[in-house]
């Protein structure tokens, strides 16, 4: 278990680590669909439950953002998603208009209100 | 609205095509810029990265998986923290499977749209794979996978050719495509009460459970966000039946109102 990369080869560690661990539940994912139909009220709990982990992620993002994202205020990535949201709600709910909205927002938002911690 | 693609080699290009006009294509194509240049900051070739990029192909795994191995950590713990990221691919693999599958698909059918299967292969399949004719859908999300990822490599190597330091500020905005993107496409998805609830609820529940340093917040947080959901929903499922076992009678001898509309 305390193996590192240079031990295993980048290779064998690409598989080992990334490949295995993430693919076992696409496999399992095979599994749990067998028993399930298009209509069924599992498939309505399953599919809730996928929608509500990537609203757990995009919230995961916006409160613990990777590296340059990090180098905005917390407040301006929060206002910049509603305001794209809210974009995408008021131009024919197009996703091209909310995505805009939101990097403007961001950029101008990151621009006004800067934070020095990169 | 759809052409109804007449043979499976159609229905590939009809995916393909989906693929080149969707908003994903630009976040893949900025997220993967930036795990090209990752990949060369960490002292990886372009091939692995490359090799990565086919093998795993979902993002935050992918991102583990070079600063881990990148930065010397043991390979157990990424391994862990690569299946910690990766269950989020079980409902969804088994929300989409049952939607694109007849009777006469076999297991090693569902194994390529299954690999496929990544958040932007998800959203878009999930809405315009039930639009199609059923026999059809399995090869439209084979091409919408496949049309998905090739501008993912292309972005890969181009990253990791660049591999000069974005601006703070672009590099910021390039990161932000994946938030804001997926906030708005998976909204655009949510037409019934139990999808825009669920939705609700992670947004808010993850956070929480996040701030209240549980294990496992994503886990912990989406299944109680969505079975909270389905539990609202059958209670309004059940409502209605009710609220309609009772209309008839009370109107009974006049014209039901939903026959004239």
């Amino acid at each position: 278990m305390s193996a590192t990369v240079g031990d295993l080869g980048p290779y064998l560690a690409l598989v080992l680590v990334g490949f295995l661990p993430n693919e076992i539940w696409r496999l399992l994912g095979i599994a749990v669909a067998r028993g399930l139909d298009e209509g069924s009220e599992l498939l309505v709990w399953v599919r809730a439950v996928a929608t509500a982990v990537l609203a757990g992620i995009i919230a995961q993002l916006l409160l613990t953002p990777p590296s340059a994202l990090a180098g905005t205020a917390l407040t301006v990535r929060v206002a910049a998603v509603v305001a794209g949201f809210l974009a995408f709600l008021t131009i024919r709910r197009s996703v091209f208009a909310g995505v805009l909205a939101g990097e403007v927002a961001l950029v101008l938002g990151a621009l006004v209100w800067p934070v020095l911690s990169t | 609205m759809i052409d109804s693609p007449v043979s499976s080699a159609a229905a590939f290009r009809l995916g393909l095509k989906a693929a080149a006009q969707s908003v994903f294509i630009y976040v893949l194509f900025g997220t993967f810029i930036g795990y090209g240049a990752l990949c060369h900051d960490l002292g990886f070739s372009l091939p692995w990265g490359i090799a990565s990029t086919i093998l795993i192909w979902a993002g935050p795994a992918q991102v583990i998986v070079v600063t881990a191995l990148g930065s010397g950590l043991p390979a157990g713990e990424a391994a862990i923290a690569v299946t910690l990221s990766g269950i989020r691919l079980l409902p969804m693999v088994a929300a989409l499977l049952p939607l694109i599958k007849t009777p006469a698909t076999r297991f090693w059918h569902l194994v390529v749209p299954a690999h496929l299967t990544a958040v932007s292969m998800w959203v878009e399949s999930l809405r315009i794979a039930p639009r199609l004719p059923r026999e059809r859908r399995l090869a439209f999300c084979n091409g919408l996978g496949f049309g998905l990822m090739a501008p993912a490599l292309v972005a890969t190597v181009l990253g990791f050719i660049l591999a000069q330091r974005l601006p703070p500020l672009l590099a910021a905005a390039v990161l932000f495509l994946t938030p804001i993107s997926l906030l708005v496409s998976v909204a655009r998805n949510s037409r019934e009460l139990v999808d825009k609830l669920a939705f609700g609820l992670g947004l808010v529940l993850t956070p929480v459970f996040a701030l209240a340093k549980l294990d496992l917040a994503l886990l912990l947080g989406s299944v109680l966000a969505g079975t909270l959901a389905y539990i609202v929903h059958r209670g309004v499922a059940f409502l209605r039946e009710a609220a309609s076992d009772d209309a008839p009678a009370a109107t009974q001898p006049t014209e039901r109102p939903g026959d004239k509309s």
